[in-house]
């Protein structure tokens, strides 16, 4: 079965200056592969490069259909979703808004349904339904970043530090919940981590980024059992 | 007190047809952070064909609608087609695209209509006078108009999911885009429901200025001066500026400064907001990184 995405020798940049010197990676369908990586090392930028927010060439390949040409908008109608680094939170719109805009590429529907369950999910999303969500503290649009991503349900979720400025008991309940989302809908997720302890758990696959190439490629656990991985991502 | 209320309610109608040019303003303004300064004129244009369609033998409201279908084409086209080209280039870029497009249509209406002044038909002009005198039927009509639409306006942008795209666009395009909406086409869409507004502000005012190729000018400027006191980021504000304006205008062209220096009071406004209070009375203050 070939995989949900498929990356291959992928270059991409910030103008003049390439900071990924062609990786490769994939994410299965149903599956999680974990990017890990040294701060500058690229993983942001390769999210990015996915869903074609900058100059990229290289082979990206999703259900088996080529999106290295793709514009954003007709990658995010394809099925893929990004929580983008910096949250991307619509900060003059409301909470509901925010919500609404998630499932904008939906027709159907459950989308009354869906937001009210992202809202028993993250109670301070429905406290604050109706509030600008420019007030939400950085957790809270953290939250509020990941409901908009699902809420277009979408068969790829591309998460840059989703356990960025959240307290560790909301992080736990969060992987929970994408776990539990996971297992319904058989999502593929290609996660982003500083917390590489968190990631490795989670993920099956993982790749180590640095400097732009992958360093080490592996199943989670191989990877969780390799002795300079623990040293330098796991810290024991 | 009679010449002070009808002066008010003179100065009202009018501030409806700024409001509505202000509003034009403001939406491309926060779809693009750029002024188009050919609003004006291509509403002259729009009502040249109103015009048109009138004398051709279609019902005035007839050419209402297919004139407001044109200007929506129209504005959506030369976003696509032209504007489009410019959207990474330089601020001054745009400026200087917006006034040479305003040179074009300016001199194609002229080209095209005739450079003499034009009578334009009121639909309401049956009942003549209303409320003892102190305003016309035509000036009710004429707010009456503008208020349904920029009604609309606001349920269209509040309540659809088009209107929300739209907003999101406007305010952010790379998270807009994340989740699917074509950002261009919302752009584009901005600039189509500016140039109805501008067509119909045209229509409603050129039975009380007569209609000749510069007819938009001093009523652009006007509208410019309603929507930076409103605040240029902020539709409400720029149609409550627009009002304001308009009773401003009145009220000193009356008992101030007299007819002849009326535009000076829409230059003096723009002066002391730009000095005093540049993010206007509604807008907000951005403070940028340089």
């Amino acid at each position: 079965m070939p995989a949900l995405l498929d990356i291959r020798d992928l270059h991409a940049g910030y103008g003049a200056g390439e900071v990924l010197h062609g990786i490769a990676l994939s994410v299965e369908s149903g599956g999680v592969t974990a990017l890990l990586g040294a701060n500058g090392a690229g993983k942001t930028t390769t999210l990015r490069a996915i869903c074609g927010m900058l100059p990229r060439s290289g082979e990206i390949s999703f259900d088996g259909a080529r999106i290295d040409a793709a514009t954003t908008e007709a990658i995010a109608r394809s099925g893929i979703a990004h929580v983008p680094d910096g949250r991307g939170t619509f900060l003059d719109l409301t909470v509901e808004e925010n919500m609404r805009l998630g499932a904008y590429i939906r027709r159907d529907r459950g989308v009354a349904a869906d937001i009210a369950r992202f809202c028993a999910l993250f109670p301070v999303l429905g406290a604050r339904f109706h509030q600008q969500a420019g007030t939400l503290s950085g957790g809270e649009q953290q939250m509020l970043a990941i409901a908009r991503a699902l809420l277009s349900r979408p068969r790829l979720l591309l998460l840059d530090e989703p356990s960025f400025g959240l307290a560790p008991l909301i992080v736990q309940q969060l992987f929970a919940t994408l776990a539990q989302i996971r297992a319904e809908s058989g999502i593929g997720i290609l996660l982003v981590e500083q917390n590489a302890g968190l990631a490795l758990d989670f993920a099956d696959h993982a790749c180590i980024l640095e400097a732009g190439r992958i360093a080490l490629a592996g199943t989670a656990a191989a990877l969780a059992a390799d002795a300079q991985v623990r040293r330098v991502y796991l810290g024991y | 007190m009679i010449g002070f209320l009808h002066q008010t309610l003179s100065g009202l109608a009018t501030g409806a047809i700024y409001a509505a040019v202000a509003l034009a303003l403001v939406m491309v303004y926060r779809a693009t952070h750029h002024l188009n300064f050919a609003q004006g004129e291509m509403a002259t244009f729009s009502t040249y064909i109103a015009l048109s369609l009138i004398q051709a033998g279609a019902p005035y409201w007839v050419a209402f609608v297919l004139t407001a279908l044109f200007s929506f084409v129209l504005g959506f086209a030369l976003e696509r087609l032209l504007l489009r080209r410019f959207a990474e280039a330089p601020g001054l870029t745009a400026v200087g695209v917006s006034i040479g497009l305003l040179l074009i249509f300016n001199a194609l209406s002229g080209w095209l209509f005739g450079f003499t002044v034009k009578q334009f038909p009121s639909p309401f002009e049956s009942g003549g006078v209303v409320l003892g005198g102190l305003v016309s039927a035509h000036e009710i009509g004429m707010v009456g108009v503008t208020l349904i639409v920029l009604l609309a306006v606001y349920a269209f942008f509040r309540f659809t999911p088009l209107g929300l795209a739209m907003r999101a666009a406007a305010a952010n395009p790379a998270s807009s885009r994340l989740v699917g909406i074509r950002v261009g086409r919302m752009l584009a869409l901005g600039w189509g429901l500016a140039a109805v507004l501008g067509s119909i502000a045209g229509m409603m005012v050129a039975p009380v200025v007569f209609l000749d190729p510069n007819m938009m000018f001093g009523i652009l400027l006007y509208a410019f001066a309603g929507a930076l006191l409103g605040g240029i980021d902020n539709p409400a504000g720029a149609v409550i500026g627009g009002f304001a304006v308009g009773v401003i205008e009145n009220l000193g062209g009356a008992y101030l400064v007299g007819t002849e220096l009326k535009l000076t009071l829409a230059l003096i406004i723009i002066a002391a907001v730009l000095v005093l209070r540049p993010a206007g009375l509604f807008g907000r203050i951005v403070v940028a990184r340089v």
